[in-house]
């Protein structure tokens, strides 16, 4: 059997019989606003081509065209499982540019915030990875436990989703006062919630099945690829831009960060679940510590910034991710780059891909958390 | 529709009306016939209050006034009288051991399903078709289903394309046909039924690749494949595991093998046949964790991936009386059949037994994550094999010995 070929300028070509080439997306379930070809032989890829792109919006060019404070909700709309990691190293650097001081409040804010959106997206993530292994209760239980972290975040930001909740300066919204009774109740909900998880999904002779020794990344080869976040430290790495090059006040809390050696999709599940406990304990001290006084510094909507450029880098929930703003002392950004993790993780899905069966296609893709969105930015 | 211009596609149309026809004449002629036309001029010509030749067209209205007339299992009933009780082979194929029953049980066994597996997740599940808690739901689907637009995909293999579902529904419908469910209930018989059963067991994965192949897609083939690995790794144990309850009983037949368990039910002393059975007949059935020809986050939904509107209802309708059909089986073979306390009808102890195999078949679905196609070939050859032959070697010996 052979494709027929066109003549119309597009690539084609020749397949043998004893290859089949499935296109998996935009419209596959395994694969959403994203692409990539594989070519099976037997039950093997023999091949991966990602094909990224489907949701590109030029949000790096559009951020030239706002002021600091307009393009807020536009960077959100790239990450809406990430919403306060995405805006947190843009708004740092916009306030470095702007020589603005953020008061110690809003600096301990904006840590529950991304620390709450952390959940929120690894839930999804657990939730995905569940229904990708064929486990539906693992579908429902984390999204159904996720709405409670959404109305916790809702309490702060007041949207339950995109609260723009960042901005240069600060932080829109004070907590409010019953928020930390409020908190500790859902924390000690979920912790019980986290033990059924490992009772019904991770501890579950099945799942190790299915994912040990699954899609196994070296650590050397996480380190030549550039690979990040859970991806990286699921391989060995020790990497936390949290700990590294801390920022707002992470150097006061004390958390450990989760390192397993496997390399494999296990590995990267785990320290997605240990990750969430972290992310409780890291809000419980923030909590603790939380001191009084301003959430924001007045800005002018028309700020402007010095001539200069700014980097700063912050570990959202999927990785390091940096933001890096040129600027000409107007009251727009000259340039804007934004280094997300989801792409830096896509450059591995071929690397792991090739090699393994074709039912372990969803489970690999997914355990690199990539979110097409964002790496489409 | 597309202008007939040549005598080839006269022809498929012609053959494409017939084929219709065939399957729509049955369904809904032959009720039609017997409601409007027989029943009434049987009915009048019986009444002696009326003269029957100047009430005929009437007359349907009049036997509503008693329907204990129309009682199919009342043997001095009117209807049974005429031959279409329930001892008749129309009554017994389309109704009571038959179609109708079987396609009620199994729309009843999908809500219990998705019940409760809601109430495993934490969710409601159906809650608004029907007054209870959403009792009608799969009428609901049915109907939105028949609604829906038949798409044949281009460069597909028509007849094959639409005969499969069909095929497969009368696979089940000859599943549920040889199983009894009472020791007077049952549509046919034979003293080899047990062979019969597992031979139309055999014919499943062969219309699953009859469809996977006819849809022309790369997703229906894979999973039409894994269908067919499945099948050689899964029904070797399944007929195994089935022997030592052969051998206890000394017989193929059905009947014999209820009857033979009046002193103990053979799930006692094949413990282990019981379990190969209950895997196997998962993965025969192909629910989760065996459901790899229809994997959704891999290959879409397998071998069914291209079928749209009632055509895909009759393979999802075929899946759950195979469902039934194979409760119905473990039933038999392992729990003693229709026997029980003789204060309920062995029919009633039979349903009560099979609902709650099959809610046994219903719970892994929220339990357990999907397998992979080769440690389910492996498990199939490696595991459920040895456990069989086990099995089966014991109830050599429980023969043998001890004469059970």
């Amino acid at each position: 059997m052979s494709l027929p070929t066109q003549s119309s300028g597009l690539f084609t070509e020749q397949v043998s019989e004893d290859k089949l080439v499935v296109s998996i997306g935009p419209q596959h379930p395994g694969a959403g606003h994203f692409r990539f070809t594989i070519r099976v032989e037997g039950d093997t890829i023999t091949e991966c081509i990602p094909d990224p792109g489907y949701v590109h919006r030029g949000g790096e060019k559009q951020t030239e065209y706002r002021t600091y404070i307009q393009s807020i909700p536009m960077i959100e709309r790239s990450s809406l499982l990430d919403v306060t990691n995405i805006t947190l190293p843009y708004c740092m650097a916009a306030e470095e540019l702007m020589g603005i001081q953020v008061p110690p409040r809003a600096q301990y804010l904006r840590m529950i915030m991304s620390e709450n959106q952390r959940i929120i997206s690894h839930l999804y993530w657990l939730g995905i990875q569940g229904i990708f292994l064929g486990h539906s209760t693992m579908f429902m239980w984390p999204l159904g436990d996720r709405d409670i972290f959404i109305d916790l975040g809702q309490m702060i930001g007041g949207a339950r989703i995109t609260y723009s909740y960042c901005v240069p300066g600060g932080v829109r919204n004070d907590m409010p006062p019953n928020f930390k009774d409020r908190a500790m109740k859902v924390f000690e909900y979920f912790e019980s919630r986290l033990k059924d998880y490992e009772r019904i999904f991770f501890r579950s002779p099945l799942f190790e099945k299915r994912t040990r020794g699954v899609g196994v990344l070296s650590r050397s080869d996480a380190i030549s690829l550039g690979v990040a976040g859970q991806v990286l430290r699921a391989s060995g790495v020790k990497s936390d831009t949290r700990i590294d090059e801390p920022y707002c006040f992470y150097k006061d809390i004390s958390f450990e960060v989760p390192v397993y050696d496997d390399g494999d999709t296990w590995a990267r599940c785990m320290v997605h679940l240990e990750e969430m406990r972290q992310s409780m304990s890291i809000i419980r001290q923030c909590l603790e510590k939380m001191p009084q006084g301003q959430i924001k510094v007045k800005l002018s909507p028309q700020q402007r910034a010095q001539a200069g450029e700014a980097y700063c880098r912050t570990e959202a929930a999927r990785g390091a991710m940096a933001f890096h703003i040129i600027s000409d002392g107007s009251t727009k950004p000259y340039r804007t780059k934004w280094s997300v993790p989801s792409f830096r993780n896509l450059i591995a899905l071929p690397k792991l891909l090739v090699g393994s069966h074709v039912a372990d296609m969803p489970a690999i893709y997914w355990s690199l958390d990539y979110w097409p969105v964002e790496a489409d930015r | 529709m597309a202008e007939i211009t040549t005598f080839e596609q006269f022809v498929k149309r012609i053959l494409k009306i017939i084929f219709w026809l065939l399957i729509i004449l049955p369904m809904v002629a032959l009720p039609i016939f017997y409601l409007f036309y027989v029943l009434p001029v049987e009915f009048t010509c019986n009444f002696s209050l009326l003269n029957c030749s100047e009430h005929i067209n009437w007359s349907l209205a009049l036997y509503m006034f008693d329907p204990s007339k129309l009682n199919p299992f009342d043997p001095n009933s009117y209807i049974s009288q005429m031959g279409l009780g329930a001892n008749s082979m129309l009554f017994k194929l389309t109704t009571f051991p038959g179609f109708t029953f079987v396609a009620l049980l199994s729309s009843m066994v999908i809500w219990w399903e998705r019940k409760l597996l809601a109430k495993m997740q934490y969710r409601i599940g159906p809650l608004y078709a029907g007054r209870l808690e959403g009792i009608f739901q799969s009428f609901a689907d049915l109907f939105k289903l028949l609604f829906k637009e038949i798409v044949v995909p281009e460069r597909a293999d028509r007849l094959f394309f639409i005969a499969a579902p069909f095929a497969m529904m009368a696979l089940a419908g000859a599943l549920v046909g040889i199983i009894p469910i009472g020791p007077s209930t049952y549509i046919a018989t034979s003293p080899y039924s047990l062979l019969i059963v597992i031979a139309i067991i055999g014919f499943f994965p062969i219309v699953a690749l009859m469809a996977g192949w006819a849809s022309n897609n790369k997703f229906s083939f894979i999973g039409a494949m894994r269908a067919l690995y499945q099948m050689i790794s899964y029904e070797i144990p399944l007929v195994i595991s089935i022997l030592g309850v052969v051998v206890l009983a000394g017989s193929l037949d059905l009947f014999q093998i209820v009857s033979a368990q009046s002193r103990i039910w053979y799930i006692l002393p094949m413990i282990l046949g019981a379990i190969v059975f209950y895997i196997t007949s998962m993965a025969e059935v192909e629910r989760i964790p065996f459901d790899l020809p229809d994997a959704d986050s891999e290959i879409v939904a397998g071998w069914q991936t291209e079928f749209t509107s009632m055509v895909f209802g009759v393979i999802q309708l075929a899946v759950y009386v195979k469902l039934y059909a194979l409760s119905a089986l473990f039933t038999i073979l392992f729990l003693g059949g229709w026997s029980g306390p003789p204060a309920v009808p062995g029919v009633v102890w039979f349903l009560i037994k099979t609902l709650i195999v099959e809610t046994i078949f219903i719970i892994p679905r929220g339990a357990f994550p999907r397998v992979r196609i080769d440690q389910l070939i492996k498990f199939g050859w490696v595991w459920l094999i040895v456990l069989a032959f086990i099995n089966f070697f014991v109830a050599i010996a429980l023969k043998a010995f001890f004469g059970l």
